[in-house]
Parts: structure tokens; C-alpha cells; sequence
């Protein structure tokens, strides 16, 4: 891609952070899904990438195995996930409310496991293509190529994250949920049944990863383990904007795709060095700003 | 017959008892208060109540038994449990803390009466719905707590120390307001106080907890004039 534009290099550095822009959108959503369920429990779910592979599976088999439109197969995928993120909350998550987050965090390294093996069992090992839903080839732009696919992306997940705001934002549901979270007790005391709260929380989440999983397996290949590199980056991406914070999640997820899309062209052999550069990051906002770009240092009444 | 009624109710928090068989009456229509001091198990009361805490005996309300019912099943019965500390929901705004109040009611013709009756008793919301609750003053934030309450338009409702860290003219003002409530909208009030001056003067009738039992109940009035309650409760 970089030596057809290689003779101009501003044109070659934008034509990196669109492409950076469409991976973040997809480490965004994933992001925002694991933030979802981190302000509602305070823990990390190791497994939402696992799910977003699991969810993107169902896809494939609804399109491939059921012959169904993609935008059908889809708008399914994503009702499916939501009823699968409930289900999990209420049979796997529930009989542990109330434990540590040491304990739920490795429920969720169980579920991982679980989920990945149940994947690899139905649909085996073997690389499989999931057909991309966009036209193939670019827009032409001032000396830029910008993929169709890549303007998907960005298309698609700008409509779910906006679809996400106005939910918490602006309907009873969506508020009532931030209350649960926030604050479950006083929640209770006003007739909030919190426990459907955090199921909903976790259909939510699941359907907003089923959503980056979908988006990114065109460009990669389909397998059990396609979702792990995109959910270290997702973890990077909400660190990064804040772990508390959907808007942070979001802009730390864009700002990691396109910090990646940077590394990979402009440093020798940087494709290699992604993950250890996820890592870096991490470890760099820990040490630096440890409640990320958007995040507040919450102060704690004991 | 009484709209709440505790009987022989004992509670606690694991091996710690709080309440040792702790008998209430409340009726339809009145303000009740509990007086003690710190760890009478006054709070322990309410939060049994609404199913905080787990509780043994029996607690009714309007007739039917709610012992050990989840919170969430006892607010929709219409019990508003402002707890200790208001319970504000910090982060959202006074709108929004509004809006949850009535989060479980669907007549939204009602709904909306309540608010604008909400908005006469503080006028100083409406001018304020866009607020962050944590910007609130603490009395502020105690209105909104009972505020709140109201638009769950609620049969009984319970208040936990309204005094709490308050300013005296802010204290006096909360009393005011609430006795005005409960007179204009019929509304049953629990109120559970250290400020035994204030709280007898706003009740009909009161109980006095001392370590998780009842030792004196009356007529407001009566305990006011009561030698140990004066002595006690009302520093004479």
C-alpha cells in the first residue's frame, strides 16, 4: 500500500491514519465493550474478545451454513449476542456476585477458556474466510486510496457507538443502568432490580463486541484465536482513554489503531513490534497517568 | 389499622446483634420517630425495614408481610427509604436523580404532577435540573434525597438522620418542609433522628431505641415532657 503513495510523504502519513483510523474503530468498540462491564463490576473481562470471536462464528454459520443476507445475518448476530451476554451474566457470573475481583477475574480466564474451546469444537482450527460486506476497492481522494472496507468500519462503528450514547444517555433503561452501577444500593432502595441491570450491561457489551469482531474478521482470518490480538489492543485502547470511561475507551482505541498503523510503516520491522508496543503503552499510562486521558483519580469514602 | 408494623423484629450484621426484638406501629397518615443515640440501632431499624438487612419477627406493611422481601420488591410496594447519607446518585444530575425516583411508576400524567409539586416544595431545582448532584450543598443534596423520594410517590416514607451534618436553619427548613408534605399529601413519614428536639416536635408520636429495644413510646408530646427524655435526648 505505502509504495503507491510513496513519492509524497504527508500523503502517505494520512493515508497510514485512515487505515490506523478503521483498526481503531474496531479496537474501539472492543474497548468500550470491556469498559461497559468494568464500571459495572470493577473487573476486567478477559473474555469479551473470546465472545466477539464467538459472536462473529455465529455470523459466519448464519451466512455461510444458513445462506442469510449479510445484513440480516448481522442485525441476528447482534440480538444473538445480547442474549448470549445476558445468559452468561445470569448462569456464569451471578453465583460469584458479591466475590473479589481476584475471583471474577478468573471466572472470566474460565469463561475464556471456555468459550474458545467450545468455538474450536464446532468450527475447528482451520483459518476460515469471513466475506468482507464492503464493495471491494477505494475511494480516490486527493492522491489518497481509501479502502471501501476501511470507510465501512469506520461508518459502522461510528453508528454503533452513537446508538450506545444515546441509549445510556437519553432513555430510563439506559439511566437507570449508569444509577446500578454507580451506585447499586441506593439504585435498590428506589425499586431498581440491579442484578437484570448487569446482565443487560453484559448483552450490551456483547453485542458491541459481537459488532468489532464482525468488522475486523474480513481483514484477518477466521479462527478460534483471531479475537486475542485485537482485545490486547482493546485493553491498551481503554487504559489508555481511562478503564472507567466509555469516551476514553473510545478514544484510546482510535488513538492505538492509529499509533500501530504509524509503527508498522515508519520504524523497521515495527509489524513485529505491535504487541510489545501495546505493552509499552500500558505500562506508560500506568506509570504516568494511571486513570488514563479520560479517566478521573476517583477519591474513595472508606 | 397501622400501615407498618413491626413485631419482635431482631436483626444484625453477622455475629454483632443490632435489634433485640423491636416492636413499631405506625399509623396511616402520621409522622413517627425513633430517637436514640449512635448505635441504638435506630438505622438498623429502617434498613430492616426495606430489606437492607436481614431481619427475624415480622414486619407488615398495608396488611401484608414484607419480612425479608428485596429491597427492590418492597420499594415498589411504595416504601421510599431515604438512607443514611442521602443516598444521592452523585455523579448524575438533579434531573436524573429526579427521573430515577420514578423509575418504576408508568403513568407518566402522574409522574409529571408529582414533579411539578416536587419543583413548588424546591423551587431551586428547576433553576438547577442540569446540575451534578455532588455540586449540591448537603441540605441541597438531603432535598433532592427527599425530592427523590416523592416522585416515587410513595405511601411510606423513611428518613434516615435528615439532620445529618446539616446547618440548624438548614435542619429547621427540612423539617418544615417534610411536616408540610405529610400534611398536604397525607404521606406517611418514619423519621429516624438524634435530634430529638426537632423530631418530636415535627411527630405524632415517637419511640425512644436503646441498644436494639424499645424503652419508652408515646405520644410525641408525652415523651417531650418525659424526665429521662429530657434528660437524655434533649440535653435539660
Amino acid at each position: 500500500m505505502i509504495e503507491l503513495v510513496a513519492g509524497n510523504p504527508v500523503q502517505a502519513f494520512v493515508q497510514q491514519v485512515v487505515s490506523g483510523l478503521a483498526s481503531g474503530a474496531v479496537y474501539a468498540s472492543l474497548a468500550l465493550s470491556l469498559v461497559l462491564i468494568y464500571r459495572a463490576m470493577d473487573v476486567a473481562n478477559f473474555a469479551q474478545g473470546e465472545m466477539a470471536m464467538f459472536s462473529t462464528f455465529i455470523a459466519y454459520a448464519l451466512i455461510t451454513g444458513f445462506h442469510l443476507p449479510y445484513l440480516i445475518a448481522f442485525a441476528l448476530t447482534i440480538a444473538i449476542s445480547f442474549g448470549g451476554g445476558v445468559l452468561i451474566e445470569r448462569v456464569v457470573i451471578r453465583p460469584f456476585e458479591g466475590s473479589s475481583v481476584l475471583t471474577l477475574v478468573i471466572v472470566t480466564l474460565a469463561l475464556f477458556s471456555i468459550v474458545n474451546g467450545t468455538a474450536g469444537l464446532i468450527w475447528g482450527y482451520v483459518f476460515k474466510t469471513f466475506d468482507s460486506p464492503f464493495q471491494f476497492g477505494a475511494v480516490h481522494f486527493q492522491g489518497l486510496y481509501i479502502g471501501y472496507q476501511d470507510l465501512g468500519i469506520i461508518g459502522v462503528t461510528l453508528v454503533v457507538l452513537a446508538l450506545v450514547f444515546v441509549f445510556f444517555r437519553y432513555t430510563k433503561l439506559g439511566l437507570a443502568m449508569r444509577a446500578a452501577s454507580l451506585y447499586p444500593e441506593a439504585s435498590r432502595l428506589l425499586g431498581v432490580r440491579t442484578g437484570w441491570m448487569l446482565a443487560f450491561g453484559w448483552g450490551i457489551s456483547a453485542a458491541v463486541g459481537a459488532v468489532s469482531g464482525m468488522m475486523i474478521a474480513p481483514v484477518v482470518f477466521l479462527d478460534p484465536g483471531f479475537m486475542q490480538p485485537v482485545l490486547l489492543f482493546a485493553f491498551v485502547g481503554a487504559v489508555l482513554g481511562g478503564i472507567e470511561s466509555p469516551l476514553g475507551a473510545v478514544v484510546g482505541g482510535v488513538l492505538v489503531g492509529v499509533l500501530l498503523a504509524l509503527l508498522g510503516t515508519y520504524v523497521p520491522g515495527g509489524e513485529n513490534l505491535r504487541i510489545a508496543m501495546g505493552l509499552v503503552v500500558i505500562v506508560a499510562v500506568l506509570l504516568i497517568k494511571p486513570a488514563g486521558l479520560f479517566g478521573r483519580s476517583e477519591v474513595r469514602r472508606v | 389499622m397501622a400501615l407498618l408494623e413491626l413485631t419482635d423484629v431482631h436483626a444484625g450484621y453477622g455475629a454483632i446483634k443490632a435489634l433485640h426484638g423491636v416492636s413499631v406501629s405506625v399509623e396511616p397518615g402520621s409522622i413517627v420517630a425513633i430517637l436514640g443515640a449512635n448505635g441504638a440501632g435506630k438505622t438498623t431499624t429502617l434498613r430492616s425495614i426495606s430489606g437492607m438487612v436481614k431481619s427475624a419477627g415480622r414486619i407488615t406493611f398495608d396488611g401484608k408481610e414484607i419480612t425479608n422481601h428485596k429491597p427492590e420488591d418492597i420499594a415498589r410496594r411504595g416504601i421510599a427509604h431515604v438512607p443514611e447519607g442521602r443516598g444521592t446518585l452523585a455523579q448524575l444530575t438533579v434531573w436524573e436523580n429526579l427521573q430515577m425516583g420514578a423509575y418504576v411508576r408508568r403513568d407518566r400524567r402522574r409522574v409529571k404532577q408529582d414533579y411539578d409539586r416536587v419543583m413548588e416544595y424546591f423551587p431551586w431545582m428547576g433553576r438547577r435540573r442540569d446540575q451534578v448532584a455532588a455540586l449540591l450543598s448537603g441540605g441541597e443534596q438531603q432535598m433532592l434525597a427527599i425530592g427523590r423520594a416523592l416522585m416515587m410517590a410513595p405511601r411510606l416514607l423513611l428518613l434516615d438522620e435528615p439532620s445529618l451534618g446539616l446547618a440548624p436553619i438548614v435542619i429547621r427548613e427540612i423539617f418544615e418542609i417534610v411536616g408540610t408534605i405529610s400534611k398536604e399529601q397525607d404521606l406517611t413519614v418514619l423519621i429516624v433522628e438524634q435530634n430529638a428536639n426537632l423530631a418530636l416536635r415535627a411527630a405524632q408520636r415517637a419511640y425512644v431505641l436503646e441498644v436494639g429495644r424499645v424503652v419508652l413510646e408515646g405520644p410525641a408530646a408525652e415523651l417531650a415532657r418525659h424526665e429521662s427524655v429530657r434528660k437524655s435526648y434533649l440535653g435539660q
